[in-house]
């Protein structure tokens, strides 16, 4: 078992707390950034997508996770980025340039949408943010000379300097890269006043007030900066997709992002991870459970969400911190061996109706 | 006349989305959790009275009881097993459960029954009351009745049995409910079982109207706009809400541009939550320090 | 001049008048108490002073500034800060944390700079370490640092909550019950503080208390209170010997 024996405050603020993690996150960045050198073209189609994930699940963590803000329609912003990244790609801006207006468009979006939903909580919240998603994609639907309506829009190839970025090695480097960049900025975020005014609004909005914290601006702030990453990797899923239309965002969409965080880990950028990684991974273990299962229950449209549904079912009943909990408690079982006791994560239920409430 | 005739269509769909509405809030009321599936178990009520109806060859009034009471056992069962872990969990992981259940439902009954629209026969179907220039379906009369007598039933019984106390009792503190002798999972099972028999009635009176096909359940988000539009712990809001959003939607599609009508539900909730969160009849709490 | 000063403030729920225009100064430096029976309206006049309740009538003075309508958030920017009767702690978060969220009146970064965690931020949580490592030393809280609020006991909750109100360096502390579910020695060791707090820290303390000899041994002046009205201000000992605060509380 570890002891870290702390000599300066530094060592409380700095991102990587000590040697061990330093090896081993230096061992996995080594890993992804050799990437090409031991991944085929297809497996790095794959790993640029976990990144996508990875990056919306960003900005889903910060509202859900850290915030307390329910959206059952961050699909929306999803479309958002991708469909402002590929409409002035269309008009010929650079794809840099684009990316950012997408991610600030986004971020503006969902600052603007939480006006309205300061005023509401929990469960109104969460209703209304899918109400919110399912205007949006009629939006796309119907604002055909921007989006194309269901005939789709294409997404040019993103060019820079002539060079092309869109390629498996380019793009595994860029949505990698992006996603590092997003990383840090997240955790500079939670270690700084801003990110525990967040985590402060989501225990007690109350005593958040009392200490200072502006909770509208908070509440803001946090979904313009979930909507905003969300709208990143809406852009980068834009080529990924190469032809954009609104089926691609629906309320299925939205559900997955969400699964991802909750089957992750709520309230931890491991979690992020660990959830990006199994929504990437988990179409291919759908394929092979197909392969290897009659062909009366591989043939059942629907088969894919009714295997997000049971999953997501199964991870509440029975873990509900996710993969990154699980993991939490196998390293605790092995560290404390045989002193570990199952009730350091007992759950706390909480009966009372005022407790629930906020 | 069109607009009385649209209005008699709007109050029809009104009161399925009322009835869905009303499971809503039963649970809502009483166990504190929001169940998403409301809308698929309403489908695989449809589909039990199908199969009742259709491949058992059972009469239609008998078919509609039995229909009822496999649904609420089916309540039953997914309250022990599903909702039962979470008493006392924090509501957004029931919400993810329940919207997670309601795609397993989906997939479960295309796998029984296919995907294929089917058609529930129903006595009367085809014939219809004619006031003048407006012609009213047996079907659509038959829905508003059928609503009008168990919202009937359903406030005496909340009004005038000791288990409708009771089961307020247990939506307010569940512990302190349980210490003064209140079986509060007795009431969930009950609660859940309740909801699920109005959610097989609003299938077996709306399968007539439309077809048959395991999305159906997706009228359940826009019960859902309902509930809240007429408050989401109020029982006649539910009602309310379902009506004021059938109603619009018929006057949205024939006033306003293609899409809008789809929307209008929606549209309504966001600008019931914005001008008056609470909805039409409930109050929200804050919390008191 | 007093430090803060409410005139003859009221607040209506409805039909029921939980606080009938009391009036009262606390002066700078002092320990004043508010004591009387449950439901007196006691922990109101705290959420009417730190603006968790409006007003319906009356005025409250902060260092002669009317703080009567200012937004709640303000409210711990003036320097007053406050613990709440049930601890309404951030259950999820670290002692640590908590203590940190304290300071959050003393940021002046912005978040630009915060995301990019600049020299200045890095500077700024330094010197938020170094105030939250004091008030845990004044109050013996070494041990639970780095502990998730969720898993402490009781009393100790009750000993975060002051010390995240001493994070935000106030110059009005005020106290709801701090001794209630404490026992005799933790009630002791909190007079101690109490003394600590007013004396070395100098911050004037505003306390709702049921415990009368925490109150007779700590505070300089007493309110006493019934059914939301003022029955007298007087030193402890006056008080608990009026024969009106005495009705309230024993009867007739």
């Amino acid at each position: 078992m570890r002891f870290i024996r702390k000599t300066r405050y530094e060592q409380d603020i700095q991102l990587v707390k000590h040697n061990g993690q330093l090896f081993w996150f230096g061992l996995l960045l080594l890993a992804v950034l050799t990437g090409p050198l031991w991944l085929d073209r297809f497996l790095m189609g794959e790993f640029a997508l976990v990144f996508i994930y990875a990056i919306a699940g960003l900005g889903l963590m910060i509202l859900v996770g850290y915030t307390g803000l329910v959206s059952l329609g961050h699909a929306a912003f999803l479309a958002v980025g991708a469909y402002v990244h590929a409409y002035f790609l269309t008009l010929g801006l650079p794809f840099p340039f684009t990316m950012l207006i997408a991610t600030l468009f986004s971020a503006l979006v969902g600052g603007l949408i939480a006006v309205p939903a300061l005023r509401m909580t929990g469960i109104y919240l969460a209703v209304a943010t899918l109400a919110f998603a399912v205007i949006v994609e009629q939006v796309l639907v119907h604002w055909v000379s921007v989006t194309g309506g269901f005939r789709g829009l294409a997404v040019p190839k993103p060019e820079l300097f002539g060079l092309n970025f869109a390629g498996p090695t380019a793009f595994y480097f860029m949505c990698l890269l992006l996603l590092l960049v997003c990383l840090w900025l997240v955790l500079n975020l939670l270690r700084s006043p801003a990110g525990r005014a967040m985590t402060a609004v989501r225990d007690s909005e109350t005593s958040a007030e009392s200490m200072g914290i502006h909770i509208a601006r908070t509440k803001t702030l946090a979904f313009a900066l979930s909507a905003g990453f969300t709208g990143l990797a809406g852009a980068l899923f834009a080529h990924r997709l190469t032809y954009l239309a609104p089926d691609a965002f629906t309320i299925i969409t939205s559900i997955q992002l969400l699964l991802m965080v909750v089957v992750g880990g709520l309230g931890s950028l491991h979690g992020v991870i660990y959830g990006a990684i199994f929504i990437g991974l988990l179409p291919q273990g759908i394929a092979i459970f197909r392969d290897s299962v009659p062909p009366a229950l591989a043939q059942i449209p629907g088969l894919e969400p009714a295997i997000f549904g049971l999953i997501l079912i199964l991870f509440l009943v029975y873990e509900p911190l996710g993969i990154y909990g699980r993991w939490r408690k196998v390293r605790l079982f092995f560290e404390e061996f045989p002193l570990y006791r199952k009730s350091t994560y007992k759950r706390q239920k909480s009966f009372l109706r005022t407790e629930r409430l906020h | 006349m069109e607009a009385l005739q649209l209005l008699i269509s709007g109050i029809s769909q009104g009161c399925v989305y009322g009835l869905i509405a009303l499971g809503f809030v039963l649970i809502y009321k009483a166990t504190e959790m929001v169940n998403f599936a409301q809308g698929d178990i309403m489908m695989l009520g449809a589909y039990v009275a199908i199969t009742f109806i259709s491949l058992w060859e059972v009469p239609y009034y008998w078919a509609v009881p039995a229909t009822i009471l496999v649904m609420a056992t089916v309540g039953v069962v997914l309250e022990r097993v599903l909702l039962r872990p979470m008493i006392g969990e924090p509501h957004f992981a029931v919400l993810m459960l329940t919207i997670g259940l309601g795609f397993v439902l989906r997939a479960l009954a295309g796998a029984i029954w296919g995907n294929e629209p089917r058609a529930l026969p129903m006595p009367y179907v085809g014939e219809v009351l004619r006031f003048g220039d407006v012609v009213v379906g047996y079907e659509n009369l038959a829905i508003i009745l059928g609503t009008a007598l168990l919202c009937l039933l359903m406030w005496l019984f909340f009004s005038f049995t000791r288990i409708g106390v009771a089961m307020q009792a247990a939506s307010q503190n569940q512990l302190a409910a349980f210490y003064v002798g209140i079986p509060v999972k007795r009431m969930f099972s009950l609660v859940w079982a309740l909801s699920a028999a109005i959610a097989a009635i609003a299938g077996v009176l709306t399968a007539p109207v439309s077809l048959v096909d395991p999305l159906i359940g997706f009228v359940g988000i826009k019960a859902f706009a309902a509930a809240i539009v007429g408050g989401f712990g109020s029982m006649p809001g539910a009602i309310i809400g379902g009506l004021l959003v059938g109603v619009v939607e018929q006057f949205a599609g024939l006033y306003l541009p293609p899409g809008f009508s789809d929307m209008s539900a929606y549209l309504l909730l966001l600008l019931m939550l914005v001008i008056r969160p609470q909805g039409l009849f409930a109050t929200m709490q804050k919390k008191k320090v | 001049m007093s430090l803060l000063r409410a005139e003859k403030i009221s607040v209506h729920f409805g039909g029921v008048k939980a606080v009938q225009e009391v009036s009262f100064a606390v002066e700078r430096g002092e320990v004043f108490s508010i004591v009387g029976p449950n439901g007196a309206g006691k922990t109101t006049i705290f959420n009417l002073i730190s603006r968790i309740y409006d007003c319906t009538h009356g005025q409250v003075f902060f260092d002669n500034e009317d703080i009567t309508t200012v937004p709640t958030h303000k409210i711990a920017e003036l320097g007053i800060a406050r613990t709440f009767q049930n601890t309404e702690l951030f259950e999820q978060e670290s002692v640590l944390s908590n203590l940190l969220i304290g300071c959050h009146v003393h940021r002046r970064t912005n978040l630009v700079s915060e995301l990019l965690f600049l020299p200045a931020v890095r500077r700024q949580e330094l010197a938020f370490r170094k105030t939250v490592e004091d008030v845990i030393e004044l109050l013996d809280l070494q041990s639970y640092r780095d502990q998730i609020i969720g898993n402490l006991p009781y009393g100790v909750r009750k000993m975060v909550e002051i010390a995240r109100a001493l994070c935000l360096q106030p110059r009005l502390l005020l106290l709801d019950e701090p001794s209630s579910g404490l026992n005799p020695e933790e009630t002791d060791d909190l007079s101690f503080w109490l003394e600590d707090i007013n004396q070395e820290l100098g911050i004037t303390v505003i306390m709702v208390e049921h415990d009368m000899n925490l109150v007779s041994q700590a505070s300089d002046r007493v309110l006493a209170l019934a059914d939301g009205q003022l029955v007298t201000i007087g030193a402890p000992a006056e008080v608990q010997n009026h024969p009106e605060v005495l009705r309230a509380y024993l009867g007739d």
